[in-house]
């Protein structure tokens, strides 16, 4: 680091257009510039490194042998690889009914996701009606309730359709909207200009024809955000399948996996591979789609 | 258009209602309703199959002056959240000034950090439980090696909530992506002014980059600090089965409401318990809100 003193000498120095056409002004301060970088890229190596290990301590535990594993002090690198802790894991509950289980759920939310927050996002930015402020401010408002609030009202009523125990209360409600998405797919097609549904209207076109032809192509990067976060939000949730699945048979990965744990106990090597492998897929999702990540809070960031 | 333009409008109005119609549906039956119930429901000795007589402020009395847990769950809440938002909402804003530089490799680093932010669920608090083993976890392995003796982290009621802040700052990385897209919106010539006039990187940072992201610093503000109130799953987990972990000190306030409405089907009484918890988040909320105008900077005048 500079001394104060060589920074005031800065401010005293710029003032002058002497100084300026001076090159060693410039090349000083390029030096500092460049030692800033450094000390920069090496605190975010290492920061990385401290990101990254977690998840390699994961793979690494879920290689090794119990007795390796309880071995003391524990080790980075595993002794020998046991890829086959995976097969025995994979074995030891019916993983395959939970990952079929939560597929289906998954789809169904993403696709009922999809298609009420496009079409109701549609109507909130491009027709312009009576209360239309309003009701946007209350979807804003929902953004604010704590979810206990209406989760066990929520089950009541579930629980009155005779829903528990069945899927409906995972799916259903992806149907009708989310204020979330709302508010993200509407942030994306305020960018549409307003000409193009004019003009489209002029010809004759609903806004039902509008929505399908012009609304969901041009909106798609926006869709995929959606979709992305509907999957990984229906992959990963944890309190809806615990509340409302009570038959093995209907377990999703997340509740399935967390039976796992009481049944293991501490056998970490089993415990890690079973977590890698629920994990994976949202890992592998983030590495092809990670723009649509990117899209989705930079649509946030820009609405504030 | 040979058509009048009311009509024109009332057919705008209709179509605009016909495409928000999935949202009013979803918010009459899935929140609206739901609130309502609760809060009637909150006045009586409600336990979804048998009772629900009135008991008038009974359920709510009896929290303040009876229920020494509930108020263990709201000390535990208010800890964790006095903590883990200043902190994790430090951590994003330094992470997002070290990965808005122009340093060689910073695609690869902003992905890394931002991997472990869409990852959630029970395979991360598996994975966490066994970093934090205080025989066979990494955490205490590491530190280890720079000679400190690490805590017993899950098992030690000092330690455990620490242990879960640990893990939230570990995906830090959602925050820190608003925040690079908030940066990354400054104008250049702010800067360039800033040079000639001679003030440095850190000035820079402190009299542009800061005052210029605050309308994100406040928003995410407002929307941890609802999430924090909300903390249930990583308890749940990683207290085996939501028993609260060593001396309840991870029977958060949801937690305990879970328990009393899903374990004991204390309905009225959890319903009290939400209501009393929308009461605190709004409040503060508010405060929020009024306080914004105090230190919030929005581009072209005040009070947007």
């Amino acid at each position: 680091m500079t001394s104060r003193q060589e920074d005031t000498r800065y401010v005293e120095e710029a003032g002058t257009t002497k100084d300026l056409q001076n090159p060693s002004y410039f090349q000083h301060h390029g030096n500092r510039k460049k030692m800033l970088k450094l000390i920069n890229f090496v605190l975010l190596a290492a920061g990385s490194l401290m990101i990254l290990s977690p998840l390699w301590w994961m793979l690494s535990t879920s290689l090794k042998t119990m007795a390796e594993v309880m071995s003391f002090p524990p080790t980075f690198f595993p002794e020998s690889w046991n890829w086959s802790n995976y097969i025995r894991t994979w074995e030891a509950a019916p993983f395959t009914q939970y990952t079929i289980n939560t597929l289906v759920i998954t789809t169904l939310v993403v696709i009922g996701n999809v298609l009420s927050n496009s079409f109701i996002a549609y109507g909130f930015a491009k027709i312009p009606f009576k209360g239309r402020n309003v009701l946007f401010a209350i979807v804003l408002a929902t953004m604010m309730i704590p979810g206990f609030v209406t989760l066990i009202p929520q089950y009541v009523l579930f629980a009155k359709l005779g829903w528990v125990n069945t899927y409906y209360p995972l799916i259903v409600p992806a149907f009708f909207g989310s204020a979330f998405n709302i508010f993200l797919l509407r942030q994306f097609y305020m960018t549409i200009p307003n000409e193009l549904i004019e003009a489209a209207k002029m010809e004759g076109a609903s806004h039902f024809y509008i929505w399908r032809k012009i609304g969901l192509p041009l909106t798609k990067p926006a869709i995929a955000t959606v979709a992305i976060f509907s999957f990984n939000g229906a992959w990963n949730d944890f309190l809806g399948p615990l509340l409302y699945l009570n038959d093995e048979n209907l377990y999703t990965l997340q509740i399935g996996l967390q039976v796992f744990k009481g049944q293991l106990n501490t056998q970490w090597n089993y415990l890690m591979a079973g977590s890698l492998l629920v994990l994976l897929p949202v890992i592998i999702i983030f590495f092809f789609f990670q723009k649509y990540f990117i899209q989705g809070i930079n649509l946030q960031s820009g609405g504030k | 258009m040979a058509k009048p333009k009311s009509t024109m409008r009332r057919k705008e109005t209709m179509y605009g209602y016909i495409f928000v119609m999935p949202w009013i549906i979803g918010f009459l039956a899935f929140t609206a309703g739901p609130l309502l119930f609760s809060l009637f429901a909150s006045f009586t000795n409600y336990n979804i199959t048998s009772q629900m007589d009135f008991v008038g402020a009974e359920n709510y009395q009896g929290l303040f002056t009876e229920d020494g847990l509930f108020w263990t769950s709201l000390w535990n809440t208010l800890y964790y959240v006095l903590f883990s938002v200043p902190l994790t909402t430090m951590g994003a804003i330094f992470l997002s000034a070290l990965l808005n530089q122009d340093v060689p490799g910073i695609r690869v680093f902003r992905t890394l950090y931002y991997l472990p932010a869409v990852l959630s669920g029970v395979g991360v608090y598996l994975l966490w439980m066994q970093l934090l083993d205080p025989g066979t976890g990494m955490i205490n392995l590491i530190l280890g090696w720079v000679g400190i003796d690490g805590p017993n982290w899950l098992f030690d009621p000092a330690w455990t909530k620490p242990s879960l802040i640990f893990m939230k700052l570990w995906s830090v990385g959602g925050a820190m992506l608003l925040y690079l897209a908030s940066m990354q919106g400054v104008s250049k010539t702010l800067y360039e002014a800033a040079a000639i006039d001679g003030a440095n990187t850190f000035r820079q940072f402190f009299h542009i980059t800061l005052p210029m992201i605050t309308p994100v610093i406040f928003f995410d503000v407002v929307t941890s600090l609802i999430g924090g109130f909300q903390i249930f799953q990583e308890a749940y987990v990683m207290s085996s089965n939501g028993e609260g972990g060593p001396a309840n000190s991870l029977l958060f306030y949801n937690l305990y409401m879970w328990r009393q409405a899903f374990e004991n089907f204390n309905m009225g009484y959890a319903m009290a318990m939400s209501w009393i918890l929308f009461i605190i988040v709004f409040i503060l909320t508010m405060i929020n809100l009024k306080l914004a105008p105090r230190w919030v900077h929005y581009e072209g005048g005040d009070n947007r």
